[in-house]
């Protein structure tokens, strides 16, 4: 087991290696001269030299990027060419709304998802059943800000129990950055909410057929117990994968909440970078996004070994 | 008043091609402690009928109608939450495939301990010490260490041993045991029926034993009951059922059971068959049910359903012409 991890571990190297390569190559193959950018209109093409020089753009690729990754290493992302701020400084300040949004979302969707998938796929066939299919339809092909904008003009303005917009510091309280989150969440997680609940309906229907489960029944283990512990837990892996691969929705889809829902994240911070073609911050940014969808990955791999004694590494 | 007295017992399923008759009034009573057989080839619903009794046939698109009295208590007539105390307490089943019927992510102990939480209330502790006390009696080594392992470490012997150690965790008054021994090799079948044969002296459970194979019968039961195409043919205790069977489908049965060593005695003789297959259940049946089979069928047997008699005393059969049957045999 530790030795899989370490295993592991290791193998994000050469991944994050090729997403940084990606994220270098960016820079370098983006249209626009940074030098020029920062030089402003009244430069000189003395100027911009002398400009390019001092931020090393005249070196050839490969050293850059060994540069680049080096700097990385030691936790300097760069200066922002539009704040003039750090990129790891800039990343920090915005951190927390993201992170916040996504954990909350990630509870939201599975604590609602996964009893729903369960509950269609006990119900097979009733009208239960189909109202949570068709929910999930739903919540596939609506996209994330027309949610958005519904839940906001109904909850918030029409009904007044929810702030609009805005983001509140998990230090001011639990109430008021629960408030600010609840809308954006259930925003950002309707598809995802609809992903995990098809996939445990499919899951659970398959499970709920074996042996196993008559012996519970046979057992006089009631409803609850035959769904909830001898049929999840045998359902779990496929359910905790497809809960994984949809992190990354809920990274794309920050970018769009953010926005929707005026939260200082990332997701702002990403738009307004790519609108002002503010490479360094851009390829922060990104680069974190990956490492966090590896780790999520390794995570739950890791996860797997809990549901399944069988599997074993 | 016997323990379990099942009557008139109809199991169908509504299916897209017409109602299937899986059991279509049957009738038979176990008394305490005793060990009935069911036999009969596939689709006679032998099955169908061990799953009716602990009303594990889902509905829709099965519908069990007649009555199963245990005790005295209609089981048909029962509330879900009063059939969960009686499954697994009073009656527990065995299942065919121990390979798959424990649950592959639960530990073995859990499993076993499960019912004795459910049943006796007995605490998360108590119940996995219980089980260890369990396994040690269904004979499986190593108990303490075996209790927190899985199924998949165990072998399918093992894990039958197991089933029936979940079985019989709460003293049941009736054990049913559907083909408990059909996915085992022949020498883990042995094992299997002499501990189902001790546990059944230690712990007096009346045994309902579902079985196509009629070895298993000989070894193990006390009265056969002959299941053929939903219903009962023949009826006896064991011992006239294989000495003089008065059904053709028992005779027929009894046939075609391989004699052991018998190709180097030299009384080498080919198996016999029953030709033909089991009527289609989705019919309504004219006449007797093993008309379209039987080598003896005359007008009145296709026209006339034969009622079950008794044709000698304690041996019941279907067939218009049993008694001469057996003296002409």
């Amino acid at each position: 087991m530790f030795a899989y991890v370490v295993r592991r571990v290791l193998a994000t190297i050469p991944v994050m290696a090729i997403v940084a390569l990606f994220v270098f190559s960016l820079l370098y193959i983006a249209p626009g001269d940074p030098a020029a950018v920062i030089a402003g209109d009244q430069a000189t093409p003395d100027d911009v030299e002398r400009i390019r020089q001092s931020l090393g753009l005249d070196r050839p690729y490969l050293v850059r990027f060994g540069s680049w990754v080096w700097d990385i290493l030691r936790g300097d992302l760069g200066v922002s060419i539009f704040t003039n701020l750090p990129v790891a400084t800039m990343i920090k300040q915005r951190i927390e709304p993201t992170l916040s949004l996504m954990i909350v979302t990630l509870c939201l969707a599975v604590s609602i998802a996964v009893p729903m998938g369960v509950v269609a796929a006990w119900k097979v066939g009733t009208w239960i059943d189909r109202m949570v299919m068709g929910f999930a339809v739903l919540g596939f092909s609506v996209p994330v800000f027309v949610v958005g904008y519904l839940l906001a003009y109904v909850f918030a303005l029409e009904l007044d129990w929810l702030p609009v917009q805005g983001y509140t510091a998990f230090s001011q309280g639990f109430v008021p950055w629960i408030e600010n989150l609840i809308l954006p969440a259930v925003a950002l997680g309707s598809v995802y909410i609809a992903l995990i609940a098809r996939i445990t309906r499919a899951t659970m229907l398959e499970v709920l057929q074996q042996d196993y489960i008559r012996t519970a029944r046979a057992k006089g283990a009631n409803q609850v117990s035959i769904l909830f512990l001898h049929a999840l837990k045998n359902a779990a892996v496929p359910i905790v994968t497809v809960i994984g691969i949809g992190i990354a929705l809920l990274i794309g889809g920050a970018v769009v909440t953010e926005s929707v829902f005026a939260i200082p994240g990332l997701g702002r911070l990403t738009v307004d970078a790519i609108l002002r073609r503010d490479y360094p911050v851009i390829q922060g940014v990104v680069l974190l996004f990956s490492f966090v969808y590896v780790l999520v990955n390794l995570v739950i791999d890791l996860l797997y070994t809990l549901f399944d004694p069988r599997i074993r590494y | 008043m016997a323990l379990l007295e099942v009557e008139n017992l109809q199991t169908h399923f509504r299916t897209p091609d017409g109602i299937n008759r899986a059991v279509d009034g049957l009738s038979f009573s176990v008394e305490a402690g005793e060990t009935v057989a069911i036999v009969g080839e596939s689709g006679c619903g032998k099955s169908v009928t061990s799953m009716s009794i602990l009303r594990l046939i889902p509905e829709p698109p099965g519908k069990i109608a007649g009555s199963i009295r245990f005790n005295g208590r209609d089981l048909l007539k029962m509330s879900d939450k009063e059939m969960r105390a009686v499954r697994g307490n009073e009656i527990s089943m065995i299942f065919q495939e121990p390979m798959t019927s424990l649950n592959p992510v639960l530990t073995v102990g859990r499993q076993i301990g499960e019912t004795l939480r459910l049943h006796q209330g007995m605490s998360a502790a108590q119940a996995e010490d219980r089980a260890v006390e369990m396994l040690k009696l269904v004979g499986i080594p190593e108990p303490q260490r075996r209790v927190k392992e899985y199924p998949h470490q165990l072998s399918g012997g093992m894990r039958q041993r197991v089933m029936i150690a979940i079985a019989l965790a709460c003293n049941p008054k009736l054990l049913i045991a559907d083909e408990p021994t059909t996915a085992l090799d022949v020498t883990i079948q042995a094992q299997i029926l002499d501990l189902m044969r001790d546990l059944k002296r230690t712990v007096g459970a009346a045994i309902v034993i579902i079985t196509h194979d009629l070895g298993v019968v000989a070894e193990v039961a006390e009265r056969v009951i002959v299941m053929y195409a939903g219903r009962k043919v023949e009826e006896a205790a064991v011992g006239k059922l294989f000495g003089s069977p008065r059904h053709p489908y028992t005779q027929g049965l009894l046939g075609s059971m391989p004699k052991l060593g018998s190709s180097l005695t030299g009384d080498e003789t080919r198996l016999q068959e029953i030709p033909g297959l089991v009527p289609s259940l989705k019919k309504k049946l004219e006449g007797c049910v093993f008309a379209s089979r039987c080598p003896h069928t005359t007008d009145l047997c296709r026209k006339v359903a034969p009622a079950l008699e008794e044709k000698a005393p304690g041996h019941i059969a279907a067939c218009h012409y049993a008694i001469k049957e057996a003296v002409a045999a």
